[in-house]
């Protein structure tokens, strides 16, 4: 259909063709200074030894095993993972919990969903600052501080990105929540169902959508988190393993491979790059998932 | 039935004071924030929660000092951050829309690639090509506020043209048909007839990007000369590194000066911000 529209169109298009260095010309230098480049010679690379770009030699999958050995870099993967989910978890059982509130027609919802989206705005440093202060205020009455207890900072991390995160998912379900058909729950209601057999068995299959895309949308968020990890505990407490390296406990992913290019003390800019291909592939592969999840959606309806 | 009515009638009511309850826990973070800036250093700490009365009480010194605190003038990472911020957003909407438009109508094999290249660009971690692409941007000499939206526009080209993309396969070629018949050349067909339809994508793409580049911290980070260039959020990261203790009553009125605006920017313009991000959270 759209093809069939494209071809009757061409006429005038053939005479588009030749506009290319104007239309294309900028974006695709941008593009491959910007992305292209970058993202080859990033995976050509994480297979060499170097310290600067120039002066890398072949090393095959040495950056990879070392990456793979590397405790530090076990315990960033499981850390983020176990956030990840926490964090999918939490987000996404709140934010439906406020749409389903505001879409039942009480005074004041507008305002509240303001409120509630308000701190999507806030970038992820400065949230780390006002919830460092936070957490340090209600913890120095006890003596204690978000830096010394890993439990801490974990749960902490998770307040903070709840907040910031729970307006955001609010409105897609919102939207989702007010796609719901009407006679549907009418004719719920008329059978007779209560509240809850209403909102498990006609409300949340109807959503399905939107749930599949928050879900997807928090988990990602979760992986690569940055900002906000660095500027609220930036990996404390430390913890010296036997074999005398690092085990910073509340270090993220995107954090560990940040720290192994710019802070290490050997030269381990290979090994940095292994990391980030992995996590490129690890991210990517949850992005396909959520590809293949909608699709199938799709296929049912 | 009269009894049911009334029920759920309350039911509301309670709803609605619960929600007005959260929404006061919701908003007490920022407040504190406001609190803790009119307060004297070593009571951000111990009296967090409480007003800045009697002897806590600093005024409006904290703002001052935050003007020049971290060696650095606030004023100037402002500056930064707004001209970095406009340029890019700029940038990327005249060069994305540009070629959306010649992507979809062209389609040729070259064109297809490309956006199905920038479509994976979107699943791309910054991480996998930070150190790369901050190599090649110094390189180039991109490193300074007035180059640095190339790079914006090279790496966040994907998911704007991704959207516009989308918009413009929804336009009826009937209309540049027409245009064409009256003696209009490609350029004027894409500049008068094709940019105005495509504003409402327009408003959320800019609205995505620039809350992208505003609250980027670590590409400006990696790419410009830190010592010379900071934006706000490089400038709020490196108030701890540049002294042992820091001033937390001065940094507290710099984190809700930089929050002030933003704040504004959202009850000004909330319909669009919420429409364009809904509408950048549906592209998968």
């Amino acid at each position: 259909m759209k093809k069939n529209k494209q071809i009757g169109g061409s006429t005038i298009h053939v005479a588009t063709r030749r506009w290319w260095p104007l239309f294309l010309g900028p974006v695709v230098a941008a593009f491959i200074i910007g992305f292209v480049w970058p993202f080859f010679q990033g995976i050509y690379l994480s297979f060499c030894s170097f310290k600067t770009v120039s002066n890398a030699t072949f090393v095959g999958l040495q950056n990879y095993i070392k990456a793979f050995s590397d405790v530090s870099f076990r315990h960033a993967f499981w850390y983020t993972a176990l956030f990840a989910v926490t964090s999918l978890v939490i987000i996404n059982i709140a934010a439906f919990a406020v749409a389903y509130a505001l879409t039942k027609g009480i005074r004041g919802s507008n305002l509240f969903r303001t409120v509630f989206f308000m701190p999507n705005l806030i970038g992820g440093i400065v949230l780390g600052y006002i919830w460092s202060m936070i957490f340090d205020g209600i913890l120095s009455r006890f003596n204690t501080s978000i830096m010394v207890n890993a439990k801490f900072g974990f749960w902490g991390l998770i307040i903070l990105v709840a907040w910031q995160q729970i307006g955001y998912m609010m409105i897609i379900y919102i939207a989702g929540l007010q796609a719901v058909p009407g006679d549907i729950l009418e004719a719920a209601d008329i059978d007779g169902a209560t509240g809850w057999q209403t909102l498990f068995r006609v409300i949340i299959p109807n959503v399905m959508p939107s749930i599949t895309i928050c879900m997807f949308l928090s988990l990602t968020n979760g992986f690569k988190l940055f900002d906000q990890n660095l500027a609220l505990t930036a990996g404390q407490p430390f913890m010296i393993q036997p074999d005398g390296t690092t085990v910073k406990q509340t270090e993220m992913l995107a954090l560990n491979i940040y720290n192994t290019f710019y802070t290490s003390s050997v030269a381990s800019q290979g090994t940095a790059q292994a990391k980030a291909v992995i996590f490129f592939i690890l991210v990517a592969g949850l992005s396909l998932l959520q590809l293949s999840f909608t699709r199938k959606k799709e296929v049912q309806q | 039935m009269n009894g049911t009515l009334s029920k759920q009638r309350r039911g509301k009511t309670i709803l609605s004071v619960v929600m007005g309850v959260v929404s006061f826990i919701y908003v007490m973070p920022v407040f504190t924030v406001l609190l803790n800036s009119f307060k004297l250093n070593t009571f951000v700490k111990t009296n967090t929660f409480a007003l800045p009365t009697g002897e806590m009480w600093a005024g409006f010194s904290n703002f001052a000092k935050g003007m020049t605190f971290g060696n650095y003038p606030f004023v100037k990472s402002v500056l930064y951050s707004v001209v970095i911020t406009i340029l890019s957003t700029a940038l990327i909407l005249i060069g994305t829309t540009m070629a959306a438009w010649y992507i979809t109508r062209v389609d040729s094999k070259f064109c297809r690639a490309l956006y199905y290249l920038c479509v994976f660009s979107m699943v791309v971690p910054f991480q996998m090509v930070m150190f790369t692409l901050s190599k090649t941007a110094d390189s180039l000499r991109l490193n300074t506020p007035f180059t640095i939206p190339i790079v914006y526009l090279g790496f966040g080209a994907g998911l704007a043209i991704f959207m516009f993309v989308g918009f413009v396969k929804s336009i009826p070629l009937e209309i540049e048909e027409a245009a064409a018949m009256d003696g209009c050349g490609p350029v004027r067909i894409f500049f008068n007839v094709v940019l105005p339809m495509l504003q409402p994508t327009m408003i959320s793409v800019a609205i995505l990007e620039i809350m992208w580049v505003w609250n980027d911290y670590l590409l400006p980070a990696l790419v410009l000369d830190i010592n010379e260039y900071r934006t706000i959020p490089i400038h709020i990261q490196y108030l701890k590194g540049s002294y042992g203790t820091v001033d937390l009553g001065a940094t507290m009125a710099l984190i809700f000066m930089s929050i002030l605006p933003v704040i504004v920017f959202y009850l000004t313009c909330q319909k669009y911000i919420i429409e364009g991000v809904a509408a950048g959270a549906v592209k998968g």
